[in-house]
């Protein structure tokens, strides 16, 4: 980052190192006395303590774990699908109705039916991620598949490609802007119901972690593990920007002019 | 299937009695025909909206006619044909963005349409032969939005080379593009039709641009358009951007033309 990128940094990494020390000083100087309010100090050490000993490591991994597996069904699936859905009409007209029917139920409103079928273990959570994780990718490859020129497809034709050539060589990199878009946005409905997954049936996981903290009144560690989650999310999304911006980057003119 | 493309005199394309309707009832096209000879510059000239790109994508087999045969070398046009590659008018919407100026030749160069009848499909180093001959080395790992437009139709030109394409069919391929540069891809298009011994079809509504080119032209008029006249091009060659252009031959053809195009005198 040139100087400049810096400087205009500066605000809002200042705002925020503003309210931590506004949340000290509350404690520090009497502002809230009580005990599900603990020092900012005494929150990062926890979260320094239990990032060295290694158990966020555990738990953000097993989390981690599960996240992925059911995110890259949710790729594979979504993607697929909605080439299809994009490319051949009839099917679009017989998958569209089910999909609006599902897509707006909430996220938590199934996990029930999933415990039921899935019990409490692994299975359920790849289910619930995977699941939610599905739709906006879907959607958006859908979206990609029609907004590519049909010119692009009449080129892969006159120069003899077939059918499933002009797909994987025309239509999937055509629509990467798309589908990368989607798979954004489900990147963080996966990690938002992995959490929940876990608070609701389990015992392992950062979701369940938080949880239990607040019901053994572990307060600092229940703070930390949310800090923890944040760190986790924010990471998330910085490599998935630069993944993208990397399959992208013959786009980058655009860029140039637009940001 | 006889190759009779390479220089022969017998038809390359042969368009017989072809008609095109629309689904809504639209005609835009009733009993075209006419032969385009292997190794000849034909051009197809008509006024804006009358049906010449419709015409060109069903030689193309992009787009199936309503009434009438076309022929390719002899054999049935019933999807895209092997041999023949159409170069479109939105150069900038038929070069894939995500590749580069050498990777958008390596799409055509691996191509079926390269594979077809040869042996091996052609390598990058064709890729960049085809580059050099449009006066493009150098830009190979360019992306095409880098371009300008004139070099955005230079590289879809080159892509159609290195796919082994023996009759190119061009829509308007230059009507985007300012005077200057047209002229100049004009004389390329034509130093490349010579000395690959292609076979062309040309779109466009320019007349000048039609004269300048061919060595015969197929004027369509009417609505549904038709054949209006089927003129041979006496006209010397090799042609010059400004002598062809002030020559008696050149400008007689170009009076008689827009009469019959434009239906008044000039």
């Amino acid at each position: 980052m040139n100087p400049q990128a810096v400087a205009e940094r500066v605000p809002g990494v200042l705002l925020i190192l503003g309210l931590l020390a506004l949340w000290e000083a509350s404690v520090r100087l009497g502002w809230v006395l009580s005990p599900t309010w603990p020092a900012v100090s005494a929150v990062f050490a926890t979260f320094w303590t239990n990032l060295a000993d290694g158990t966020y490591a555990a738990v953000i991994g097993s989390s981690l774990r599960r996240l992925f597996i059911g995110y890259f069904l949710a790729v594979v699936l979504a993607v697929g699908l909605g080439l299809a859905m994009g490319v051949w009409r009839r099917f679009y007209l017989l998958a569209e109705p089910l999909v609006e029917f599902l897509r707006p139920i909430p996220s938590p409103a199934y996990l029930p039916m999933a415990i039921l079928f899935l019990g409490i273990d692994d299975a359920m959570k790849v289910f619930m991620v995977a699941f939610a994780a599905f739709f906006p990718i879907l959607l958006n490859t859908v979206s990609g598949v029609r907004s590519v020129d049909p010119i692009l497809l009449e080129t892969g034709k006159t120069f003899g490609y077939g059918r499933w050539q002009i797909v994987r060589k025309i239509l999937l990199p055509a629509s990467a802007g798309f589908v990368l878009t989607g798979m954004r946005i489900s990147l963080a409905i996966a990690l938002i119901v992995t959490v929940i997954a876990e608070m609701v049936a389990g015992n392992s996981g950062i979701g369940f972690y938080v949880l239990n903290a607040q019901r053994s009144f572990l307060v600092p560690e229940m703070y930390a593990g949310v800090i923890a989650l944040a760190v986790v999310g924010f990471a998330l999304n910085k490599i998935f920007v630069f993944v993208e911006s990397l399959l992208l980057r013959w786009q980058k003119g655009a860029q140039d002019v637009l940001l | 299937m006889p190759d009779s493309s390479a220089g022969g005199t017998s038809p390359a394309v042969s368009v017989r009695g072809v008609g095109k309707s629309f689904a809504g009832g639209v005609t835009a096209l009733r009993d075209v025909s006419f032969e385009v000879p292997g190794g000849g510059f034909t051009s197809i000239l008509g006024p804006s909206g009358c049906g010449k790109s419709t015409l060109l994508k069903m030689i193309a087999g992009l787009l199936a006619p309503s009434a009438g045969e076309i022929r390719l070398h002899g054999a049935p046009v019933d999807g895209p044909p092997p041999g023949l590659i159409y170069v479109f008018q939105q150069y900038s919407k038929s070069l894939l963005p995500w590749k580069t100026v050498l990777g958008n030749l390596l799409f055509g160069a691996q191509s079926p349409r390269a594979r077809h009848g040869a042996g091996t499909p052609p390598s990058a180093s064709d890729c960049m032969e085809y580059l050099e001959l449009v006066g493009l080395k150098g830009h190979e790992h360019s992306y095409p939005s880098a371009l300008s437009g004139g070099m955005q139709q230079r590289v879809a030109i080159a892509r159609a080379l290195v796919a082994r394409t023996r009759t190119l069919l061009m829509d308007e391929p230059f009507s985007a593009l300012d005077a200057l540069t047209r002229e100049g891809l004009q004389d390329l298009l034509l130093r490349l039709w010579h000395d690959m011994r292609l076979t062309v079809v040309f779109v466009t509504h320019d007349i000048s641009e039609a004269i300048y080119l061919s060595d015969h032209i197929v004027a369509l008029a009417g609505a549904p358009a038709g054949v209006a006249a089927r003129i041979e091009v006496d006209v010397a060659r090799p042609r010059h951007q400004v002598a062809t252009r002030e020559s008696p031959p050149f400008l007689g053809l170009r009076r008689e033309l827009y009469r019959m195009v434009v239906g008044r005198d000039a």
